[in-house]
């Protein structure tokens, strides 16, 4: 592993609920990142996958443990500086693409550079075209999501994770929804991504034909990492 | 302003045009509800007003009452003051106090008289009169008695009276015809009926007599001095305030409009407080209305809303996008309900011409500008309740991940 990782969890736990009802989820994760690699995260339902890319995202706080990413101690800042470093530093794909209905495909590729400066610039205007070309949009520049295909909208939502320039994207099961050809259609998206861009990708995925796409496999089984 | 948060509102709003509209004009109802009671209420105080204060003094300065001195030392002894009534009550020197009067901000006119009792007499009929001697170029400046006339012409001649119609009524009398007056001073002379007016007040028109300032000081023996300066001001509601200011600037007795008609004054007072009452809950109904729209858009971009917090959107992004869809049906809402209402109401007949029956709005007192001001204002307080949940909502839980 690296000296200089780009996060690192140690002893990470996660409980839900309290006294009898408490379920603890994550039970004392060890990981860390190093940049440019495209890890998978696999495991049966319930292994605590999600939950761990929603603390890794600053989506939501870990119970106990430390975690750090690029010098910043997540576990103790605010919410409002987690935010900031969220919009920063971070991007997300989701199972189903969450694109804002009344934006147009461009639209929402800026839409987290536009949230973070209050406004749309010629700037942001001109990196998410590229970034729509990078994905193979161009021409879908000014359709809303409701007319497009899954498979486009995915690869929108991959554009819109990268418009900040993230040094990790945080990816749930981003081809869950997809059909063969359309999920590998985006797994060479991330991949060219990855190798041109140097940017992380984590990827939570049952898919053993995803996760042998990636360099690095870590397996979750019972909130406990199992093989890394 | 965050220049995104205004985009994504307007976004919001137009993405369901229909809920919009029906919305905007749930607003824009309200704010011409509004604008109507406010142009009613107004409306109708001033056409009361003008009817009750149009012919009547606003304010009336007279010399104060004059209560005799003690003589005897303070002690056990009971005194008890009678009102001196051993000198006639005059403003003798006068002249001093006019420009004082013409210069206090809110009046627009004043009226020096000479008042008396008399009676006419024609034949065997006698009626008790009240004579009003005023200054020929002064005549209409309290009771418009050129707008009133009737029959014959509002000069006054030293010979010549104008008399009210249903005095004339009463007495058979006519335009030209010669009445004799004795005043309660033991004077008489003959006059000339020179016209006749109708004010529409029944005791001035069966009760004053006018005539010539200088005649009326020989009937009246008054050489030099005044009975009252009476005073119009505007506005009329002003008058208290502008009393006082007089009864320190001139030391005369000054008395307000508003203190012999309390009663109207309270029924207007009524009357506004009703119009603000019923202007409150339009508001309201507005605050809930926007409120209650802003509760179901907010439930609805749910996902939405975690979306873009979980993209890095700030909490304060989300208040102001909400807070601004809310501000916006607000203001265009009440645009287009103040626009409604000045449409509206623009064929209507101003208040000086409403016939009997019909309704007294004064569209200047419409109150438009306040309208979409307190209806933007009361729908940007709507929302930010609602866009404070929808800044809270929990983007894991929002976006079901």
């Amino acid at each position: 592993m690296s000296a200089d990782p780009i996060f690192s969890v140690s002893g990470l736990t996660k409980a839900f609920g309290e006294g009898e009802g408490e379920v603890l989820v994550l039970r004392g994760i060890d990981l860390a990142m190093e940049a440019g690699e495209m890890t998978a995260l696999l495991g049966p339902s319930g292994s605590g996958k999600s939950t761990l890319l929603t603390i890794l995202g600053t989506l939501m706080r870990a119970s106990g443990g430390s975690h750090a990413m690029l010098g910043v101690d997540l576990m103790h800042a605010s919410d409002a500086e987690r935010t900031e470093f969220r919009s920063r530093h971070l991007g997300f794909v989701f199972q189903f693409h969450h694109l804002l209905p009344d934006l147009s495909a461009l639209e929402n590729v800026m839409m987290p550079a536009a949230a973070a400066a209050g406004r749309e610039t010629r700037a942001m205007r001109s990196r998410a075209m590229d970034l729509l070309d990078a994905v193979g949009l161009a021409d879908r520049r000014d359709y809303r999501p409701s007319a497009m295909s899954g498979g486009q909208r995915q690869r929108a939502a991959v554009a819109r994770a990268l418009i900040n320039n993230p040094v990790l994207v945080l990816a749930d099961e981003p081809t869950g929804n997809l059909d063969r050809q359309s999920a590998d259609q985006v797994m060479d998206l991330i991949r060219s991504i990855n190798r041109t861009m140097a940017t992380s990708f984590l990827i939570s995925t049952h898919d053993e034909h995803i996760a042998a796409q990636c360099q690095r496999r870590i397996e979750l089984l019972d909130g406990r990492i199992v093989r890394s | 302003m965050n220049r995104y948060a205004v985009k994504l509102a307007i976004r919001h709003l137009l993405a369901h045009p229909g809920q919009t509209a029906l919305l905007m004009a749930g607003v824009a109802l309200g704010v011409s509800v509004f604008i109507f009671m406010s142009a009613l209420i107004g409306g109708l105080a001033t056409l009361l007003t003008q009817r009750t204060v149009g012919s009547i003094p606003h304010v009336v300065l007279e010399m104060p009452d004059r209560d005799p001195s003690v003589l005897v030392p303070s002690g056990a002894a009971q005194v008890v003051l009678q009102k001196d009534l051993s000198r006639r009550d005059q403003i003798a020197i006068w002249q001093p106090a006019v420009p004082i009067i013409e210069k206090t901000p809110g009046v627009t006119a004043l009226s020096p008289q000479i008042r008396g009792s008399a009676f006419v007499e024609r034949g065997q009929a006698v009626a008790p009169v009240g004579v009003i001697g005023v200054q020929p170029g002064k005549l209409s400046d309290i009771a418009d008695i050129d707008g009133a006339m009737v029959d014959g012409t509002s000069t006054l001649p030293a010979d010549g009276i104008l008399i009210g119609s249903r005095l004339a009524g009463d007495l058979g009398l006519r335009v030209g015809q010669v009445v004799r007056l004795s005043s309660d001073r033991g004077r008489a002379r003959s006059f000339r009926i020179g016209g006749i007016f109708s004010l529409g007040i029944a005791s001035a028109d069966r009760q004053a007599v006018y005539m010539n300032f200088t005649t009326a000081r020989a009937l009246f023996d008054l050489p030099t001095g005044i009975s009252r300066i009476e005073i119009k001001v505007q506005p009329a509601t002003d008058a208290p305030r502008i009393a006082a200011a007089l009864r320190r600037s001139t030391g005369l007795k000054a008395t307000a409009w508003t203190e012999d008609n309390s009663q109207l004054f309270e029924g207007l007072d009524a009357q506004a407080r009703t119009g603000t009452i019923i202007k409150a809950f339009s508001l309201i109904t507005i605050v809930v209305g926007i409120a209650s729209a802003m509760l179901l858009s907010i439930v609805r971009r749910q996902a939405e809303i975690g979306i873009m917090r979980a993209m890095g959107a700030s909490k304060g992004l989300v208040v102001s996008i909400f807070v601004l869809e809310g501000t916006l049906i607000g203001l265009v809402g009440a645009v287009v309900g103040a626009l409604a209402a000045w449409l509206a109401l623009l064929p209507l007949p101003p208040v000086s011409e409403v016939r009997s029956g019909g309704l007294p709005i004064d569209r200047a007192q419409g109150d438009f500008l306040l309208a979409v001001t307190l209806t933007t204002l009361a729908a940007m307080l709507a929302s930010i309740l609602p866009a404070r949940n929808a800044a809270r909502i929990d983007p894991v839980e929002a976006i079901g991940q």
